[in-house]
């Protein structure tokens, strides 16, 4: 079942975005597991407020990033399918 | 030497009182007693130790982590640490009033273990009758906590066949997560291996249905699931390698590499009463001795994989070779290997009988 770009993603239960300044990155701690997203993955972990839909995230980074808007939607809904996938995140 | 980079966690033993007698305890053979566990401040004192060290997640546990009154206290404490707590119990002693005191707290999750899906069966590996169902009550206890919740089963030859039923009990309680643990076979659970081990036959079925399941419930319910160390041909690399991302404290306050470890001979392990946790992480002797690669005997020495798995577990290789410093038996490389055939062979014929978990006979009084 893919995500629907209408959908808001959110972090699963137990599932936070933290700063790890003994190891200076950020990272994502949840139930026995640990997430360290690149610096793409963790820009849309960081838009994931529980307000903005797929389709707002997408808008912020085209926005921000010089890359089409359909290559950056693609990425995104890859990526939060995987999320979902592993349980970070529920969409 | 450079120093070790810091570790990622932290499983607090909190105690060894647990009102289960399950017969493949992880906890060593000789049990602590109540009057040696450290207090509520030195364990706040622990928690913030770890989190200066760079621990990220705790892990509290036991025996039982709620055998301790002081548990909401400690978790506060964690939190106030900025550590992402994980209870690890096994729920028949906390009920919604107290699972809600835990959420307040500022617990981060629940990972609940179950015996077997089947009430009798479960009870019966417990040793705790009407175990079973509180431990349903307890989910549901979760739940109403708004807390996230892993079930933990642990799997042998006396429940492997009713994983399809572990599998729906984790989805009908609300779990977002399913450990499928196989029994690891040192301490309590070496004592009842032949009752435990289970065929090959078993264990074929178990991965065709875990791998049925994820794919049907991705999305849904995670499944963690590593084939147990007596059928593979590659050791695990037990707590990610010794001393390099986790460390245990024991009800007493030892220092562990990894929480079997009390039961490994001519070690010092250090206390929590006497150094800091980084100074332990980074100076003992203990945490120094099978970290890295230069401890390694051959054929690890030598092999391509000594950094992935290194070497296994020390002990598993003290438990079946009678050397911790040996190559873990569940490689194909070892010349031990061939032991944990022998011991699947024996483990067929065998009876189900369990010896059971049992705390010391107090010392009679004076």
């Amino acid at each position: 079942m893919s995500i629907a770009p209408a959908t808001i993603p959110r972090f699963a239960r137990g599932m936070r975005l933290r700063e790890d300044p003994a190891r200076s990155r950020w990272v994502v701690v949840g139930p026995e597991r640990l997430f360290v997203p690149d610096d793409i993955a963790l820009e849309i972990l960081r838009l994931m407020d529980g307000a903005r839909s797929v389709d707002a995230i997408v808008d912020d980074l085209a926005a921000r990033f010089d890359a089409p808007r359909e290559a950056i939607a693609a990425d995104v809904l890859a990526m939060l399918d995987d999320l979902r996938a592993k349980g970070v995140v529920t969409a | 030497m450079t120093a070790p980079p810091p570790p990622l966690g932290l499983l607090a033993e909190l105690t060894h009182r647990c009102p289960l007698r399950c017969p493949y305890c992880s906890n060593p053979v000789e049990l602590s007693r109540a009057s040696a566990e450290l207090d509520t401040e030195s364990w706040g004192r622990v928690f913030r130790e770890a989190a200066a060290l760079g621990v990220l997640q705790l892990h509290l546990s036991g025996g039982e982590p709620a055998a301790r009154r002081d548990l909401p206290e400690l978790v506060a404490h964690a939190a106030r640490a900025g550590l992402y707590s994980n209870l690890i119990t096994s729920g028949v002693l906390l009920d919604a009033p107290r699972m809600k005191a835990l959420a307040d707290a500022g617990l981060d999750h629940v990972q609940l273990s179950v015996q077997d899906a089947e009430e009798g069966s479960a009870d019966r590996i417990g040793g705790l009758r009407g175990g079973h169902a509180r431990k349903l009550a307890f989910a549901e206890a979760v739940q109403a906590a708004g807390l996230p919740l892993t079930l933990n089963a642990v799997v042998h030859r006396q429940n492997l066949d009713r994983l399809p039923e572990l599998i729906e009990l984790a989805i009908t309680l609300g779990a977002g997560r399913l450990e499928v643990a196989h029994v690891q076979y040192y301490g309590w659970a070496l004592r009842n291996r032949d009752a435990l081990l289970p065929s090959r036959a078993q264990l074929e079925a178990a991965t065709r249905t875990v791998t049925e399941a994820r794919e049907r419930l991705r999305g849904e319910l995670v499944i963690d699931y590593v084939v147990p160390d007596y059928y593979a041909r590659r050791p695990k690399a037990c707590m990610g390698g010794w001393g390099r991302s986790f460390m245990a404290v024991s009800p007493a306050g030892r220092v562990l590499p990894c929480h079997a470890a009390e039961s490994l001979p001519n070690f010092d392990f250090p206390n929590v009463r006497d150094a800091s946790l980084a100074d332990i992480w980074t100076h003992s002797e203990a945490f120094q001795r099978f970290r890295g690669t230069t401890w390694m005997p051959e054929p690890c020495q030598g092999c391509e994989h000594r950094e992935r798995d290194w070497g296994g577990c020390r002990c598993q290789a003290f438990a079946l070779t009678g050397d911790a410093a040996n190559t873990d038996p569940a490689c194909a490389h070892s010349p031990h290997h061939h032991l944990l055939d022998l011991a699947v062979q024996e483990a067929s014929s065998a009876t189900g009988d369990f010896t059971y978990r049992e705390m010391p006979k107090l010392p009679s009084a004076v």
